[in-house]
């Protein structure tokens, strides 16, 4: 890669720092969404074990639909704006993080939960003190994922008006800039990675501490296998 | 005029358009497909038996895998200019990792014992490899191949934009007019394309599943 390519990362530290940051909203904004429906939805179908399979199946197969169809088919319901990117984002991780909150509560020895109905606890104590702690670091292996793919979707948004880094390859492929092009794959790739690495940090930091409270080495044993995942 | 009355009706009035876009596309998809299953697969048994190959090549195409692969696709214009090549060969990209990472895990989670049952039985190093490995391993491979075939039917959309051809070509029609009937001829087709293709492979995948082998990825 020649210097000169760099030169609008250079001379617009601007704009690539507001197109960053709508990034990082987006992305980051949607991902807490998500997780906000998949603990409770993950915590309700949970030990169910039909329900699940059907959730897990319907969920599945949204996850199959190309992201930018699934914007496209959300397009006429919520309109050229962010909101449409917003909601294919939130149902495009849902399989992710609900899959693993389900794999981490399946994890949870059954002897804590005695133990802390013997101490008194409400069923939501229960979860919000003993099993939530538990499941921190699958929980946390499956927002790394769904971090990085919100972050490569959120690329594509910027054809509906979201804004973000995408725009700059948008733009750079309809004008010719191959600057503009670099600029946005460099920071897109740049953002996705940190991310990666900094949640890959969390999430073995936590382990340890899980582990250690747990005594309970399969915990971490237990997070699914993203082999069969697709990261768009 | 409703949405789904003027997307047909933009569909019926370009048929032939269509029918050489999904073409394209599949053409697309295949070839890109075939490219990385003829390295991956190689490359995936010698990363399984070697664990120094497997760390650096593993990790290197985790790495990539984190980018999107709207910058993958378009990253490569500078280099290549736009056009059919240029598609090919950033699908290619994108499709190696699935397959890669799958076989690695597919021959490496083989139980040795099997492995060693087969040479007791006189059979060489190919036909263990042949006879006994693939077998087994095949079932793993193809989900990754499935995801991959996802992964290359949906990123070939987006391909359209650097000059590929394909379904892609209404996405960015209509995108360019603002049209949502369009946008909606475009993605229909490739929704229905995955969707077909999950099905294939799916089937596919039962029907080789080898009755000892209950576990896959």
């Amino acid at each position: 890669m020649r210097l000169g390519e760099m030169r609008y990362i250079v001379n617009n530290p601007d704009v690539m720092l507001r197109l960053l940051w709508q990034h990082i909203v987006l992305a980051i904004g949607a991902l807490l969404i998500a997780a906000a429906v998949s603990i409770p939805l993950g915590y309700f179908i949970h030990g169910k074990q039909k329900l699940t399979t059907a959730v897990l199946g319907v969920l599945g197969m949204l996850y199959t639909i190309p992201s930018l169809v699934l914007m496209i088919l959300l397009l006429p319901l919520f309109g050229l704006n962010a909101k449409t990117v917003i909601v294919a984002l939130v149902i495009y991780c849902q399989i992710i993080l609900v899959r693993n909150v389900i794999a981490g509560l399946d994890a949870v020895n059954p002897s804590i939960i005695e133990a802390a109905k013997g101490m008194g606890m409400t069923k939501a104590q229960r979860f919000i003190r003993v099993q939530l702690p538990l499941i921190m670091p699958v929980l946390i292996a499956g927002m790394r994922l769904a971090a990085v793919v919100a972050t490569a979707i959120a690329t594509i948004g910027a054809m509906f008006g979201a804004g973000g880094l995408g725009t700059l390859l948008f733009n750079g492929i309809s004008q010719g800039r191959f600057d503009k092009i670099i600029a946005g794959s460099l920071s897109v790739a740049l953002l996705a990675g940190s991310l990666n690495w900094s949640l890959q940090y969390a999430e073995k930091r936590l382990d340890k501490i899980a582990r250690i409270r747990a005594m309970n080495p399969a915990v971490s044993q237990k997070t699914p296998s993203h082999l069969g995942m697709r990261i768009e | 005029m409703s949405l789904a009355q003027e997307t047909w009706a933009y569909a019926l009035g370009h048929l032939d358009e269509l029918q050489q876009a999904t073409l394209d596309h599949l053409l697309l998809v295949t070839s890109a497909l075939l490219i990385s299953l003829f390295v991956c697969i190689p490359l995936g048994v010698w990363t399984s038996r070697s664990r120094g190959t497997a760390n650096f090549v593993i990790n290197g195409i985790n790495g990539v895998r984190v980018i999107p692969s709207l910058a993958i696709l378009f990253l490569m214009v500078p280099y290549m200019g736009v056009g059919l090549d240029t598609a090919v060969v950033a699908l290619t990209i994108l499709a190696m990792p699935p397959i890669l990472v799958n076989t690695d895990a597919a021959f490496r989670t083989i139980d040795p014992a099997v492995k060693e049952a087969a040479a007791g039985m006189g059979m060489t190093p190919r036909q263990i490899l042949f006879k006994v490995e693939f077998p087994l391993a095949l079932p793993v491979i193809l989900t990754g191949i499935r995801t991959a075939s996802t992964e290359v039917i949906a990123s070939a959309t987006l391909a359209a934009f650097i000059g590929s051809g394909g379904l892609g070509l209404f996405v960015q029609r209509g995108y360019a007019m603002y049209r949502p009937s369009i946008l909606f001829v475009g993605a229909i087709p490739v929704a229905l394309l995955t969707l077909a293709a999950e099905i294939l492979l799916s089937s596919l995948q039962r029907v080789i599943q080898p009755p000892t082998a209950a576990k896959t990825a």
